[in-house]
């Protein structure tokens, strides 16, 4: 499996990364090297091992159902570039939802 | 619906469970708080931040995998949905992907024909709802992130409906459902329970479906049947016009009852999903299964057998009675009143519900009391006062809760069962009607009506009309 210039561009546009046209074969190479060695494990026999999901072994960490308190709206507004008294404000999302 | 045509229909729906705090971390889930105060660094999406999942979630969702006949997985994974939209602070909604809490499950509906049919649902996962954004304040958006991270399931079923009429009994069972569990308050108007509808067509015998498209944006159970309608509707103008149909999202407008494409762009659905790291597995247990399903209330198929078989109600009363858990409760409650189950079911289906569709108000705020209406029973039952005169009551009841007993006291509408006073009623209006009386003797029974209602106009109703028909016919009968 390698991915094209076309791909690269595509994953790019969905990750919101503004990459340079000189940049984009580059980036190709590098993720088919990754692609590559990918590959490579793909030569071993994993019929019958089960599929890991996550490297730390535990399991089952939960809180129970109890409320702990929020943070001020002010502290959670504090950080965005834009906002007013009490929303975030970014700029007009075409939707119809 | 054309008959060279079939449609094939897929419901998902997003429940929004009922837990105290959200999914991934301790902030309140009350609705309609100010905006941004429910909020912390978990679900504002800030760096470095660790979601930890709430227990209650799981049981929820295994609640409705067990009530959905769902095989629980032992193990669910959450696994990252990435898109960006304001009102997801992460860039990346936590879901369920490979593995979801619950699969392979089914629920059945009764058809307007009394056929039964049995309806697949694929999957059942966990998942965070996404913020609000306020679009019509100004030239910029506004985001609230309260409700980020509010707990939901996402069932998703079967292509298994073929009519907007299965669409519309489906979603009436998954409500049903969610209501009697506890999970979800079922409340498609104020969006704590939302439907998406996959729809295709294809010629009546084909096998291979059809391209299907999206329909989103209806907001009540009558707007799904709507919706799914027009767009079966509009599929079929389009092939039978040689066409072909695109795969796209469409808005129901309720306001027009028209659908508009949304005309997404095509890596729209390019969600990229993997594992999220951030999240352990979770293992449910045969032991944790059995401790839910134990706690699980009475179901409403099993509530329906209980009524049909304990309280001998017709089907169509039990079906009607046990739809919503809250009725059956009210009706239950008014048993407890009276043993007469089936005036009992006439009247909660009748009066009650009548009331409750024209005041457009739930049964939890319905005004006349379960034991009051139960009261009332016993009354007619006890020839207290006729079902004539209960109907007149029951107004009352409902601008003023109180024993009907006393008000019919008060308001002096206690029947005359008195024969003597009945008698004596029934003489003066035969003595004053000489041409009622012979018409009567020359063989037109219908005339009876008559007397009928002079006698009850003079008693104000009060009279027990068993009695009076019998007194009647006797008296004038000795004057043939």
């Amino acid at each position: 499996m390698s991915v094209t210039i076309k791909d690269v561009e595509h994953i790019a546009k969905l990750a919101r990364l503004d990459i340079k046209e000189n940049e984009l074969e580059n980036y190709t190479k590098h993720l088919n090297s990754i692609l590559d060695y990918m590959e490579k494990l793909n030569e071993l026999d994993t019929r019958g091992v089960e599929p890991l999901f996550n490297p730390i072994e535990n399991t089952n960490f939960f809180r129970e159902d109890i409320p702990v308190r929020s943070i001020p709206r002010e502290e959670a507004l504090k950080n965005a570039p834009a906002r007013t008294d009490e929303h975030f404000k970014v700029p007009k999302v075409i939707s119809q939802d | 619906m054309e008959s060279k045509y079939e449609a094939v229909i897929g419901l998902e729906v997003h429940a929004q469970l009922l837990t105290e705090t959200k999914i991934f971390c301790g902030c309140s889930t009350k609705f309609g708080n100010p905006a941004n105060t429910n909020v912390c660094p978990v679900c504002l999406g800030h760096p470095g931040v660790l979601p930890v999942l709430n227990k209650k979630v799981v049981e929820y969702a295994v609640r409705m995998g067990i009530a959905t006949n769902c095989t629980i997985n032992k193990k669910s994974v959450f696994a990252r949905k990435n898109y960006f939209y304001p009102d997801l602070p992460k860039g990346y909604q936590i879901s369920q992907f490979e593995l979801p809490v619950c699969e392979k499950g089914f629920v059945d509906i009764v058809c307007a024909d009394g056929t039964e049919k049995r309806l697949g649902i694929t999957r059942i996962h966990l998942e965070e709802d996404a913020g609000k954004s306020i679009h019509d304040q100004g030239s910029e958006t506004l985001v609230d992130v309260n409700r980020c991270g509010v707990p939901l399931i996402e069932i998703v079923s079967e292509p298994d409906m073929r009519t907007p009429e299965d669409a519309y009994l489906y979603l009436t069972k998954i409500k049903q459902l969610v209501q009697y569990l506890g999970v979800c308050d079922g409340n498609m108007e104020e969006g704590s329970l939302r439907c998406d509808a996959n729809i295709s067509i294809r010629p009546k015998g084909q096998k291979e479906l059809g391209t299907k498209a999206e329909v989103k944006n209806m907001n009540s159970f009558r707007n799904v049947e709507k919706a799914i309608a027009l767009e079966i509707e509009r599929q079929i103008e389009i092939i039978e016009e040689g066409g072909r149909i695109v795969q796209e999202t469409l808005l129901f407008n309720a306001d027009t009852n028209k659908l508009a494409s949304m005309r997404s762009k095509e890596e729209a659905h390019d969600y990229r999903y993997f594992p999220d790291p951030d999240l352990i597995p979770t293992i449910i247990s045969e032991e944790w299964k059995k401790q839910i399903s134990d706690s699980l209330p009475e179901l409403p198929d099993t509530r329906k057998a209980r009524f049909i078989e304990g309280y001998k109600l017709p089907a169509y009363d039990a079906e009607i009675l046990t739809g919503q858990k809250e009725l059956a409760d009210y009706y239950e409650c008014v048993l407890k009143e009276t043993n007469d189950y089936k005036s009992a079911s006439n009247w909660v289906m009748g009066e009650v519900l009548k009331t409750i569709k024209e005041e457009k108000i739930e049964i939890s705020d319905f005004p006349v009391s379960p034991e009051n209406l139960g009261k009332l029973i016993n009354l007619i039952n006890k020839n207290v006062i006729s079902g004539k005169i209960a109907k007149d009551v029951f107004p009352v009841l409902l601008k003023d809760n109180r024993d009907p007993e006393i008000i019919v006291k008060e308001k002096n509408l206690v029947q005359i069962t008195d024969t003597g006073a009945i008698e004596e009623s029934v003489d003066k209006i035969i003595s004053s009607s000489p041409n009622q009386v012979q018409e009567y003797l020359s063989g037109k029974e219908k005339v009876l009506g008559f007397f009928v209602g002079q006698i009850m106009k003079e008693t104000k109703g009060k009279a027990n009309p068993a009695v009076v028909n019998e007194i009647l016919r006797n008296k004038l009968n000795t004057l043939k």
